[in-house]
């Protein structure tokens, strides 16, 4: 809502929206807490979580250890799978009712979904992405640094006469507190919406891949193939590895456009965008597009026959040899290490 | 069914080459295309009126050189386009080119479905979707991979999520952003991208919108970009491996160990 000096002062305390999942409250809620209590340490505010979900078990009070003072709880079994308009319905009262100064929500599909919604809904100023967030102490005003056009501009933006002001936080980039199980904080029930109101989507049914290597969001590792997989099979070796490092598997659009992976795991301008701490690229030359959804991992670890590609030169690490050779022994090395 | 696909006219990226100093990709020229994620929103629209009749109007906002895309929107099959086009809505964010393409779509009139790219690849916010679906008040899905039922006054979609996805009912007038799975599109038949030539493309101004000039345009917009700068430059050494495999391999791991990266 577009505030006036006199309204603003009405604006207090730090939000976060968690994210929870069947129950479990994932990093990333952790993640926003981590960088809310940074803020909120500097403006000398308070930081609230809110807690959409069903079946919430200990997630408030986990919450809490991690940094929030109170925590906003609704219940209702409608919130076991992610609903934007139930969700945004319960969001706008909550904000109306207690005038958050500052709201974070994460930048995973459902608050990239979610917060768009609220913000259009309420009248307020939105960054996505958010990579880097400063405060005035004095005004309250956040400083949001978000990349754009693929990561190859920082671009900072502020909403000045709008509050709340709201930005969704990449995952992975802020760093979670150490949470402390002696710290003590408020639960606050809030009513759900009447299970007649109108509006409200149907969610049929929620499918898991049984895979764990798609998660490329949540993943510290990516292995990535290209083209020079050259088939399902290629993509197998990948799976292996990633299995035996802990990590996830992505790849090139070539790649699953040929049919031998899912779409899930493509990385790129037409995939998903990745922030990882090692990106490891295999047989990927590294086309423009693909470079923008990877760039900004911290670590870029190449694996090619030809050292003259785009993705060797960019690379931190770059291995000059033939992957289907080169990953076998990587495995068995760290095999050997374990043995020894 | 009447469907509106909402589409913007974006730098291309194909011509750039990454900078040896930052090594960071660097654009070259301001060819304009139209967003890689509209083609497949297209598609899908045009798809759904083969399945069930009705229309397919393309809507874009943006200054006149974008009526080219919207061109390419017609050639491909949608059967009208509109350009928001003026002065007044220069400089809109997110918020303000929603309540902007929100106004259009009510102009436009007995709308059941909008169709949108999950996101434009130069802002990458992925915010004008809901935005438009909030200010309509009208049910959303993003991501969506797959539509699985279109029934009266209903619409069954598949959303893709980090661990996999959800079938969701939505009641139309519905909105939804699609992924690249979602279809194949189809390449323009010589025929009809001369045809969609002479298609006619209006211009809307925010008065043919009934749009408050106090909810467009910079002024209007909520946020405010105070400053962009390059992003940090990468660490720019490479370290090269090479050699036989198991050597090459004990190299890259010990690496790994000694960087903390396992």
């Amino acid at each position: 809502m577009k505030v006036n000096e006199y309204e603003k002062k009405e604006y207090r305390n730090i939000w976060t929206i968690s994210e929870i999942l069947g129950g479990e409250v994932l990093p990333v809620s952790f993640e926003l807490l981590g960088i809310a209590r940074e803020l909120a340490a500097k403006r000398a505010c308070e930081v609230w979580t809110v807690v959409l979900g069903s079946g919430l078990g200990g997630a408030a009070e986990s919450l809490i250890s991690y940094g929030a003072d109170r925590v906003i709880l609704v219940e209702d079994p409608r919130l076991g799978a992610f609903n934007d308009e139930l969700e945004c319905h319960i969001l706008e009262r909550l904000t109306a009712k207690y005038r958050p100064e500052i709201m974070l929500g994460a930048a995973t599909n459902r608050g990239r979904a979610l917060i768009p919604r609220l913000a259009g809904k309420i009248g307020a100023g939105l960054t996505a992405d958010c990579t880097a967030l400063a405060i005035d102490p004095e005004t309250g005003e956040l400083l949001q640094t978000r990349p754009a056009f693929g990561g190859n501009i920082m671009a900072t933006i502020r909403s000045v006469e709008y509050r709340p002001q709201m930005a969704t936080v990449r995952p992975k980039v802020m760093r979670a507190p150490v949470p402390d199980l002696n710290r003590t904080g408020e639960i606050i029930r809030e009513e759900t919406v009447p299970e007649d109101a109108a509006g409200i989507k149907e969610i049929l049914r929620v499918v898991e891949r049984k895979e764990s290597s798609v998660n490329l969001s949540e993943a510290k590792i990516i292995v990535a193939g290209g083209r020079a997989m050259g088939g399902p099979a290629g993509f197998q070796l990948l799976e292996d590895f990633a299995k035996r490092i802990g990590g996830a598997v992505g790849a090139s659009r070539a790649a699953v456009d040929n049919g031998w992976i899912g779409y899930p795991h493509q990385v790129g301008q037409t995939g998903a965008t990745v922030q990882a701490d090692v990106y490891i690229a295999c047989g990927i030359s590294g086309q423009i597009q693909h470079l923008i959804g990877m760039q900004s991992c911290k670590t870029i670890i190449a694996i090619d026959v030809d050292d003259t590609t785009p993705m060797m030169k960019l690379a931190d690490i770059a291995v000059k040899g033939d992957l289907f050779e080169i990953i076998p022994s990587v495995i068995n090395e760290l095999d050997e290490r374990v043995r020894a | 069914m009447k469907i509106v696909v909402c589409v913007k006219q974006v730098p291309a990226t194909t011509d750039a080459k990454i900078d040896p100093e930052t090594k960071r990709i660097i654009r070259e020229g301001t060819k304009a295309v139209l967003n890689p994620f509209d083609l497949y929103a297209l598609e899908e629209a045009i798809r759904i009126r083969e399945l069930v009749g009705g229309e397919v109007i393309a809507l874009s906002m943006g200054p006149e050189s974008a009526k080219n895309v919207l061109t390419e929107a017609l050639s491909m099959g949608a059967d009208r386009a509109f350009l928001l086009c003026g002065r007044e809505f220069a400089g809109s964010d997110t918020w303000a080119t929603s309540y902007a393409l929100a106004k259009a779509i009510e102009i436009v009139g007995g709308v059941d479905l909008i169709l949108c790219g999950k996101q434009a690849i130069d802002g990458d916010t992925a915010q004008v979707g809901p935005g438009i679906a909030a200010k309509l008040n009208i049910m959303q899905a993003a991501n969506v991979m797959q539509v699985d039922e279109i029934e009266n006054g209903t619409l069954t979609v598949r959303r893709m999520n980090e661990r996999g996805y959800d079938v969701v009912r939505l009641q139309t007038p519905a909105l939804i952003t699609v992924v690249k799975d979602i279809n194949v599109p189809r390449i323009p038949t010589l025929r009809r991208a001369r045809e969609a030539r002479r298609i006619e493309i209006p211009i809307w101004t925010y008065k043919d919108i009934g749009a408050d000039p106090d909810k467009i345009g910079l002024a209007a917009s909520p946020t405010r970009v105070v400053r962009t700068e390059p992003p940090a430059i990468r660490n720019t050494d490479t370290l090269t491996i090479s050699g036989a495999p198991a050597e090459a391999a004990k190299l890259l791991v010990g690496e790994m160990l000694a960087r903390g990266l396992l």
